[in-house]
């Protein structure tokens, strides 16, 4: 009998080493003439674990973490093909306690089958939500988005469903359906892992929105960095357009959409909605100044529904299970789950699918498993370059988009990144506004002049020239740029460098010597 | 030691601009896949694609100037025969990428922005590879790279270089 073995082709499992691997059992099952049948799947999200090979067993997946090639002999002399006793074996997958405590219902397939499978996705509920959305009308699906609580996933948090009905509403010729899939900011992969994993939740996501606001044409932005979701989704899209899930007859319903995967070039301001639209028209990618909203005049001038990947990768699930189903996780007014992305200086780092009101503290020591560096944990960075730090007395904070408002932070994308005791937070505040500097699309002042000066007026502080005064001016920019930035880039720089200042201030002194020296 | 890498240029060839601009010039926004597209092909965005773009999509040549200048993964002079580029983001600061860049001067004589001497490697900055679970992370030519270490970055180097360390 075949045995079915399962090695990721998910970009992070290939960065350590999985196609050695794969070319490896390959061989090894060739030469001891062992019938397998050698999957490529996406992450579990596991990436502590990678390259994760699962083998699969009457009792269940069996998997074995961090494999090279070096340990495929030693793997088949072991019968890893029944399941057998090795040091990489960690057991049952589904059974891992990372993977148990978890709610997954966007990632619910991510990991679990071949990516470009479309019947493999469809054995694993893949376009349920859909044909449930085709037997509805239209505004019965914007209204289950809304009833739903689904908010923007890119950070901005807006609930997703009133931005369709506005984009439902607009009288047009033509509307368009655009995912933003410029995932810049780091700590963040959760958008890479569903495309690279799960491409058709996407697709479908958007066939679906498409449907509610009677908009027939969709694009898919994704960064350059990223090439292996790039291809998977362009793989992905011809797939399923030939399989007649997109074009002019979405699943013989008479409905039309069909999308396309554009490449960004590499600007972080790109995963601004406006500057996104601006790229993908063929221009600059600067800011554009709203009103009006991109539901009303987006690309090209038409209405547009401009969502996160993973806001539209959860309405699958949201359309085959109801609102109510999704809405019964969460916490106050931040409903359903959240993909938190656990990265930096941490032991077991990778995704974890939960509803929101997880702390920072149980996804960075429960899971995470604290340092990889094994010093003490001193700082986490949550939401990106624009998020704040936070010491450890507020690890504790519930992570929704309220609470974290509420200590003067933001959830962002979900991803959360550990430092240890050798982090300097003044250094991190500098490469806020450094980072503000090298990306802003120069169109407003405060962002554009404003991140150049913030770096000087850093500089000055960690030298020590007149530190009081220059931490007053600090400030005073920081406001400038927080109230008079034209969009969220040089608006929300000031939050890393705020948190700093106030939660490590003694980062940003110096011993009276060293200051008497440098003046 | 290190250069732009130019000698590497004028494999331009107009004609050849020309069918890719017009095999493509239907896109609802053709521009940015067009520049990709020239990219892919010549190495570089070379400026004599400026009045030819200017034509096809019907805008100004300084319009076309300012797309391909705002963005950066478009060159103007053609990279390294590989380019390595090491995200700088914070959740790789957090795992020492800082202590790599310097190894990379120190040791190799490499500075993000340049190319090699012999036209080998081009090193780049890189803000975020969506690694962030395996930091330090790098990207060879479309190779991702995982739990990046000295080690590791030396053997890199030595092989794409022919260089000793």
């Amino acid at each position: 009998m075949t045995v079915r073995i399962f090695v990721p082709i998910d970009s992070s499992a290939l960065a350590v080493g999985a196609e050695a691997v794969a070319r490896a059992i390959a061989n090894e099952a060739s030469m001891r003439g062992a019938d397998v049948a050698i999957i490529r799947n996406g992450s579990r999200g596991m990436v502590w674990l990678e390259p994760l090979v699962e083998v699969e067993t009457p009792e269940g997946r069996v998997g074995y973490g961090r494999v090279s090639a070096r340990d495929v002999p030693a793997l088949f002399e072991a019968g890893f093909l029944q399941g057998g006793e090795h040091a990489a074996r960690v057991g049952k997958v589904d059974d891992l306690d990372w993977m148990h405590a978890q709610q997954r219902l966007t990632f619910a397939r991510c990991g679990v089958i071949d990516p470009l499978s479309l019947s493999h996705y469809r054995a694993h509920g893949g376009y349920e939500g859909l044909t449930r959305a085709l037997a509805m009308t239209s505004s019965a699906v914007v209204e289950e988005v809304v009833a739903s609580g689904l908010r923007g996933r890119g950070g901005a948090g807006f609930p997703t469903g009133i931005k369709w009905r506005t984009v439902a509403a607009a009288q047009s010729d033509r509307k368009y359906i655009v995912c933003n899939a410029d995932e810049g900011d780091s700590g963040t992969f959760a958008d890479r892992m569903l495309m690279e994993g799960d491409p058709f939740t996407l697709i479908e996501g958007m066939t679906i929105a498409g449907i509610a606001t009677g908009a027939t044409k969709g694009f898919v932005y994704i960064r350059s960095e990223y090439p292996h979701a790039f291809r998977t989704m362009r793989r992905a899209i011809e797939i399923a357009r030939a399989g007649g899930w997109l074009g002019a007859d979405v699943a013989g319903s008479g409905c039309a959409f069909d999308m396309e995967a554009r490449l960004g070039a590499g600007a972080y301001i790109c995963g601004e909605e406006t500057s996104l639209l601006e790229s993908l028209e063929g221009r600059r990618g600067q800011v554009r100044a709203k009103p009006p909203l991109p539901a009303i005049h987006g690309l090209f001038g038409k209405p547009t529904a401009i969502n996160n990947v993973l806001s539209l990768a959860s309405v699958p699930w949201i359309m085959a299970h109801g609102a109510p189903a999704y809405a019964a996780f969460g916490m106050g007014r931040s409903r359903g789950t959240q993909p938190f992305q656990i990265a930096g200086n941490v032991k077991r780092g990778g995704l974890v699918e939960l509803a929101f009101g997880v702390t920072i503290r149980q996804l960075v020591e429960d899971f995470g498993g604290g340092t990889a560096s094994g010093r003490k944990l001193r700082a986490v960075q949550v939401g990106g370059p624009l998020g704040a730090y936070f010491p450890d007395a507020l690890l504790d904070t519930p992570l929704d988009y309220e609470a974290m408002l509420a200590v003067k932070g933001m959830l962002g994308h979900g991803g959360l990144v550990a430092f240890d005791d050798s982090v300097d937070l003044a250094k991190q505040a500098r490469f806020a506004m450094q980072f503000c500097a090298i990306e802003s699309c120069g169109k407003c002042t405060p962002c554009r002049i404003g991140s150049t000066r913030g770096v000087e007026v850093i500089d000055k502080i960690i030298a020590g020239v007149a530190p009081e005064q220059n931490t007053t001016l600090l400030h005073d920019l920081c406001e400038t740029m927080t109230d008079g930035s034209l969009c969220a880039l040089g608006g929300l720089t000031p939050m890393p460098v705020l948190s700093a200042l106030t939660h490590f201030p003694q980062d940003f002194e110096r011993p009276a010597g060293a200051r008497h020296a440098a003046e | 030691m290190t250069m732009q890498g130019q000698e590497l240029s004028d494999s331009f060839d107009e004609g050849r601009a020309v069918r890719i601009i017009a095999g493509l010039a239907h896109l609802e926004g053709a521009m940015l896949p067009i520049l990709h597209a020239l990219q892919e092909a010549f190495g570089c965005i070379d400026p004599r694609v400026v009045p030819l773009l200017a034509d096809a999509l019907n805008v100004s040549r300084a319009e076309v100037h300012g797309v391909i200048s705002f963005y950066h993964d478009f060159r103007d002079a053609p990279a390294g025969r590989h380019v390595l580029k090491i995200c700088r983001a914070e959740s790789c600061q957090s795992m020492g990428v800082e202590h790599l860049v310097e190894r990379l001067r120190m040791a190799h004589r490499l500075e993000p922005g340049q190319t090699s001497g012999n036209g080998a490697l081009t090193i780049e900055n890189v803000y975020c590879l969506g690694q962030c679970a395996l930091s330090p992370a790098a990207l060879l030519d479309d190779e991702p790279i995982g739990r990046l270490d000295e080690t590791r970055l030396d053997a890199l180097v030595l092989e794409l270089t022919g260089a000793r360390a």
